[in-house]
């Protein structure tokens, strides 16, 4: 049974309005009368009535002003006008059109097909009602969503560049909203000066895809910070988004890790598309492949955490895409693809100019801009050439202990699993008059660290490293020595004492190692500027004294601060 | 025949649907109807074209929805006239429509007197 309608019948033969007065009455409306057009706008106004019945030709005012009027009054709201008419030249029926008249009835009156269309007007003006307040709801809606990825954004944009994207060497280019795409760009200096990079891809589109950013965001910022590695913070953000995200949601990403004194990159691919080292010297361009499930897909035991190693010269650039380049559609259905990547490789000339030249090639290929791409690019630079920000710190430093020392043993099994030097700086960056030199202390710390366990417990011969294939060959061979790893140890002794007007702090550095004549090595590397560790040159360049105990059992290297400094 | 005066098939419609107030639609077309000829002489006497085409148009309508189509043919060439301003031919016609009316209401009136209670 359709609803009861309120209906103004605006006609000024009293007769004629009579009957039709009765007989919406009889079908179950309430009827409004008016006998000319201003009565009618004037009983519009106040009633409001959701139907209308208009006389063309009335006096005073005739129903197609009405009409105009009438609807203008309505706005969105349908509210439908019948003409009354006994009108039959085309022209005048059409000027009932053009004044806002949605049917005609036509003298004399029938009151089934009377009836018949103001039910189907009824349903008419219903659809139009259901069709605003849909709008009404999905704007709502709209507007819902398009703040809460407004605030989304503001807080990622807090958690995220809190990292340094904007560093000298490295170049991107990201939508705004790639975060709403899946894509995700970190980048954030290591204490010891170093960088870790990372290019992530979630799948799916929307908040679902964005909110793995957050917590994958914060283990990258807060374990580099801390000085953790590459394979443990990608462990880490594994394990994470393995426990947090849904089945079917992982992040496929690219990490690598720059290291501008040792001028190597190390580079874990799990799922994204090749990245490419391109080297300043020749051209070449060396793929950086997928070899892994993305992250969040395997449980933590079956994690692997095995990257690539590479030398890198300065001017090398390590170039990363997402997924949006390659599969770039035409019209005809085809994807951009490597090869046309490739081709635009070849043909850049100015470095500076690729991500433009990437652009252009793929708005010619699809005939439109693409702006769901995210490229980055990293260059090795000269480690000075970049401006980094101070270590942050948590707590004031009030309290600082000052007159301490400590000794710790790691061994075999711990050597392998275990990465102690972010447990070692946490407790050394209590010492307040040490903070100003956590990136120094840090670098020497892993240095030392890393020439003990190589060198001392692994036995590996640095002078291997003097060539490309040497040193992947060293890399070899030190994760095969490490994986068999039973005995051994690195032993760090920290000592901590008060001095007038400030500090210092004495570390002394033993392994199980033969021993080592640290003045010889210093003196042949500092001779070499090859791909041979530049280690310990940058341990004496940084610490404020740097000895050798005559049984070449070990190092010895302190530090020192003014009070206030 | 009377159905060319007043159809009687449109009657009994309109009583159907009138049902008690039927009595009352004949009063009101009757009513209506002298002040619609009075509104036609008005024009005429005012060589309004304009005029005694609106008032012929909305005379028109009612007597086809009361089925006096006879009334109403003679309203519709009086629209006509007033339409292209062809005045001389109004008084003519205006004396014919008074005359059906005329005849109209008799009939009307009888059909009136068989629902008096």
């Amino acid at each position: 049974m359709p609803e009861r309608l309120s209906i103004l019948i605006a006609e000024d033969s009293a007769a004629d309005r009579m009957l039709l007065a009765t007989i919406v009455s009889r079908q179950g409306h309430r009827s409004l009368t008016a006998s000319n057009g201003l009565e009618a706008v004037a009983l519009f106004e106040q009633e409001r009535p959701q139907l209308v019945l208009m006389d063309a030709l009335m006096p005073v005012m005739d129903g197609f002003e009405a009409a105009r009027r009438i609807k203008q009054m309505a706005g969105e709201e349908l509210v439908p006008i019948i003409f009354l008419t006994s009108l039959t030249e085309g022209e005048a029926l059409v000027r009932c059109l053009e004044a806002g008249g949605d049917d005609f009835l036509p003298k004399p009156y029938n009151r089934v097909i009377l009836e018949a269309k103001i039910n189907a007007m009824d349903r008419l003006r219903r659809l139009q009602d259901t069709v605003l307040q849909q709008r009404d709801l999905i704007a709502t809606h709209n507007e819902h969503l398009l703040n809460e990825q407004r605030v989304a954004k503001a807080v990622f944009d807090k958690v995220a560049h809190s990292g340094c994207l904007d560093a000298a060497n490295i170049r991107y280019l990201q939508s705004p909203y790639a975060l709403f795409n899946g894509d995700l760009l970190l980048a954030a200096f290591k204490p010891s000066g170093g960088m870790h990079v990372l290019l992530g891809d979630f799948t799916g589109h929307g908040l679902p895809a964005a909110i793995g950013a957050m917590p994958l965001a914060e283990v990258f910022y807060g374990m580099t910070a801390k000085g953790y590695s590459l394979a443990e913070i990608l462990r880490e953000i594994n394990a994470k988004l393995k426990r947090i995200l849904p089945l079917g949601v992982f992040c496929c990403a690219t990490l690598l890790n720059i290291s501008f004194q040792r001028r190597v990159v190390e580079v874990w691919n799990g799922g994204l598309p090749d990245g490419y080292l391109l080297r300043a010297a020749g051209g070449a361009r060396v793929p950086l492949i997928s070899r892994h499930l993305p992250l969040g897909v395997l449980e933590p035991a079956a994690f692997n955490d095995a990257y690539e190693v590479y030398p890198l010269e300065l001017g090398d650039r390590i170039f990363l895409l997402s997924d949006g380049v390659l599969e770039a559609c035409n019209k005809q259905g085809e994807l951009f693809g490597e090869a046309r990547l490739h081709e635009v490789f070849a043909a850049n000339r100015q470095p500076a100019r690729l991500f433009a030249e990437i652009q252009q090639a793929l708005a010619h290929f699809r005939g439109e801009p693409q702006d769901d791409v995210s490229l980055v690019e990293v260059s090795l630079v000269e480690e000075g050439a970049l401006s980094r920000p101070p270590l942050a710190f948590a707590g004031s430093g009030q309290g600082s202990p000052l007159d301490w020392s400590a000794s710790f043993e790691f061994r075999g099994e711990t050597l392998r699993r275990f990465n102690p030097l972010p447990f070692l700086l946490q407790l050394l960056l209590e010492v307040q008059g040490l903070r100003p030199q956590g990136g120094a202390l840090y670098s020497v710390l892993a240095e030392l660290y890393s020439n003990a366990l190589e060198h001392g417990v692994l036995g590996l011969d640095s002078t291997l490293k003097c060539d490309a294939e040497g040193f992947a060959e060293y890399y070899r061979q030190r994760s095969s020595r490490l994986a068999r790893l039973g005995e051994g140890y690195v032993r760090f002794h920290l000592s901590v004492l008060p001095e007038p007007g400030g500090g210092r702090l004495i570390v002394r550095v033993e392994d199980s190692g033969p021993g080592f004549d640290g003045r010889a090595i210093l003196e042949q590397q500092l001779a070499l500027d090859s791909l041979c560790g530049r280690g310990l040159a940058l341990v004496r360049q940084l610490s404020e004294r740097c000895t050798w105990p005559a049984d070449g059992r070990g190092v010895s290297v302190e530090f020192c601060w003014q009070a206030g400094a | 025949m009377a159905d060319i005066h007043l159809d009687s098939t449109v009657l009994a419609a309109l009583q159907d649907v009138m049902e008690d107030e039927y009595p009352v639609l004949l009063d009101t077309f009757l009513a209506d109807s002298e002040e619609r000829l009075r509104l036609l002489r008005l024009a005429e006497q005012a060589t309004d074209g304009q005029g005694l085409r609106l008032a012929a148009h909305s005379f028109k309508g009612s007597c086809s929805n009361m089925g006096a189509s006879l009334l109403a043919g003679l309203c519709k060439q009086l629209e006509e006239v007033g339409r292209r301003e062809l005045l001389a031919e109004a008084p003519e016609l205006i004396e014919q429509i008074e005359r059906e009316f005329a005849i109209v209401r008799i009939l009307l009136k009888s059909e009136r007197q068989r629902y008096r209670r």
